[in-house]
């Protein structure tokens, strides 16, 4: 070959190269839109810059990674409504099984990735004022007089619904499974709410920025949030005596990833959850890895111990749990009247 | 002594052509500019001084968040596309109601009104019913033409025209009410046609009104909240405007989104003001052009 061959022969190698390059980032550039309750902005913004770096690094396309945050219940109507969703990261079952009802998701979701599709789960907590004025430290306080309580509607939000169920095993427990008297007492906690939200953000938004309340029922991983985003000297958390494992629950929704033809990056955006990397950023946001070996010690070592029931135990379940108390002329509409 | 109390005497005579005493005009102006510094001032302040608080580079830094700067643009190409559609718009609808007499005209005025009256909110709520993916028409739009409207940028552009539809026409109806028809008659008796008539001699006649309108609709485009965040679905970076942004930094724990809110504020209430201080200057240079145009006739 001549020199002047080799130049052309490079020279269309190069153009051949830089236009293979920038065909498929022009076909490619696919978006992926993760649709998750309120609290978890951070952690989501953290993962999603992780998984776009690997997804570039091992197959060359670079991806829109988009989030929406709201209350879940809001955020379910929202994808019923046909809002673009690839997959859904909810707090709980119930709001994924509201979402297989509509027909998005097929049956069977639970199965498809580890540990029921939960990679990580959270509990519910107190949050109160520097030192404690009111003497918070279990559920029965919550009902004393004067006090006021910050927690989102559960109408509109999951981390409400883990809320009132938490106070309602604690009742059923206390007086040896008697329904009423559950009922009464948490009846008279909403009695105590001076403002529901729609979202656990708003709730705290109402109680750290608005000073509204004396005691913020929680997610765990906000009230951390809390406290150290905003210093310790201000706020405490109380953990009581009492509470319940709230399992984080995720799914593509097929419909949508079907035919935005997203399904592979889905696939391995929720099967990254359960990478070690992952568990670790998912520790150091304050949500309990379900892999707590891979997290760094000390993320890990700030949990503190909980009894935890579980739904399935006390509740039979989300589905039941869902018609019982929060569908429409469910306990939750009969207790609570905003007039 | 006598040369002392002359002026003093001249001056009562003076107070007692005004009605009230001295001591009720100071306390009403006085109560004016106190209730202004209470309600606007006050709260204008704060918001350039939260976002100033840790300084002016924190506050310029905001914009190097993407999600800071799609939303800016988003809210400027959503006003860039609402307020031409709803100039055109209002001149239609001010020519219609304003020069022509037919039946169920006082409806149409009505019908123009109602965004004012209907809540943003269940503005949102009807385009969500209409044109969802799941809907009839938004299904059909998606599934032939790849067009999403709901949850996407179409929707809020179509949910922030019907925010704004009544302004520029608002504007213009009383004005060319009042002007009636004379002129344009006169225009088509000399020969001019119809298109001409409306470039030389309709448009002057409310250009200032018109400027006017433009100004209201175009702040009120940038402003809108509760439409635009029913029908956003809220992805970031993509279907957020400068309102839904400044929620969105304001409900993050760092003290750096905090300064992000009200930084993103405060360019909202800087084009409020601006837009405050040219309408100002148009309200007293239309009222001059208003004169000349009545006194014409």
């Amino acid at each position: 070959m001549t020199k002047r061959t080799i130049r052309v022969a490079s020279l269309a190698t190069a153009a051949a190269l830089s236009l293979a390059a920038a065909l498929p980032a022009a076909a490619q550039s696919r978006e992926l839109v993760n649709v998750s309750y309120d609290p978890t902005r951070e952690l989501y913004r953290a993962y999603g810059e992780i998984f776009a770096a690997q997804w570039r690094d091992e197959h060359g396309e670079t991806l829109n990674i988009t989030n929406s945050h709201g209350g879940s219940g809001a955020q379910v109507n929202a994808v019923l409504d046909g809002l673009p969703a690839d997959l859904v990261t909810f707090p709980l079952a119930g709001d994924v099984l509201a979402i297989e009802r509509g027909g998005l998701i097929e049956p069977g979701w639970e199965a498809e990735f580890p540990e029921g599709s939960s990679p990580y789960t959270s509990t519910i907590v107190f949050v109160v004022r520097a030192g404690n004025p009111h003497g918070i430290e279990d559920w029965d306080d919550l009902i004393q007089d004067g006090v006021q309580v910050i927690t989102p509607n559960p109408k509109t939000s999951g981390g409400a619904r883990w809320n009132y169920l938490a106070a309602w095993a604690y009742e059923l427990e206390r007086t040896g499974g008697d329904a009423q008297a559950a009922q009464d007492f948490v009846a008279e906690l909403y009695r105590h709410v001076p403002v529901l939200d729609s979202g656990a953000r708003g709730s705290t938004n109402t109680f750290v920025q608005n000073g509204v309340g004396d005691v913020f029922i929680s997610w765990e991983n906000e009230a951390f949030l809390i406290l150290n985003e905003l210093g310790e000297g201000q706020y405490e958390i109380v953990v009581p005596s009492i509470s319940i494992l709230a399992e984080i629950k995720v799914a593509i929704v097929d419909v949508n990833a079907d035919s935005k033809g997203t399904r592979d990056i889905a696939q391995a955006y929720l099967e990254g959850l359960y990478t070690p990397e992952a568990q670790q950023l998912i520790a150091a946001n304050y949500y309990r890895p379900r892999y707590p070996e891979f997290a760094n010690a000390e993320d890990v070592a700030r949990f503190p111990e909980v009894r935890l029931i579980t739904i399935d135990d006390v509740f039979g379940g989300w589905v039941e749990a869902q018609a019982t108390h929060f569908d429409d002329g469910g306990i939750f509409d009969q207790i609570y009247s905003p007039f | 002594m006598s040369d002392a109390n002359a002026p003093r005497v001249r001056r009562r005579a003076l107070r007692d052509a005004t009605t009230e005493s001295p001591a009720v005009r100071r306390l009403l102006i006085g109560l004016t500019i106190a209730i202004l510094a209470l309600l606007l001032v006050m709260p204008l302040v704060a918001v350039f001084s939260q976002a100033l608080r840790l300084g002016l580079d924190q506050a310029l830094a905001t914009f190097q968040d993407p999600d800071a700067m799609d939303a800016v643009l988003l809210t400027l190409l959503v006003a860039a596309i609402a307020v031409p559609c709803n100039l055109v718009f209002g001149v239609a609808a001010a020519w219609a109601v304003a020069k022509y007499r037919f039946p169920g005209r006082a409806f149409l005025v009505t019908l123009i009104d109602l965004p004012f009256s209907v809540s943003p909110v269940v503005a949102g709520m009807v385009y969500i019913i209409l044109l969802g993916p799941f809907t009839p028409i938004g299904g059909w739009l998606l599934e032939d033409f790849n067009i999403r409207i709901i949850f996407a940028v179409p929707g809020i552009v179509l949910a922030t025209i019907f925010v704004t539809f009544p302004f520029i026409a608002r504007e213009l109806i009383p004005l060319m009410q009042e002007q009636g028809t004379g002129d344009e008659e006169a225009a088509l008796s000399l020969g001019a046609s119809g298109l001409r008539t409306f470039w030389h001699t309709t448009l002057p006649n409310v250009k200032w009104a018109l400027l006017y309108g433009v100004l209201l609709c175009n702040a009120r485009a940038m402003g809108e909240f509760g439409a635009v965040a029913v029908i956003s679905g809220k992805l970031r970076g993509e279907t957020v405007t400068m309102p839904l942004q400044i929620e969105l930094y304001y409900q993050e724990f760092r003290a750096s989104a905090l300064v992000a809110a009200f930084t993103m504020a405060a360019v909202l209430a800087g084009l409020a003001l601006i837009t405050l201080i040219i309408k100002t200057w148009l309200e007293w240079r239309y009222a001059d052009q208003l004169a000349a145009t009545r006194g014409g006739h």
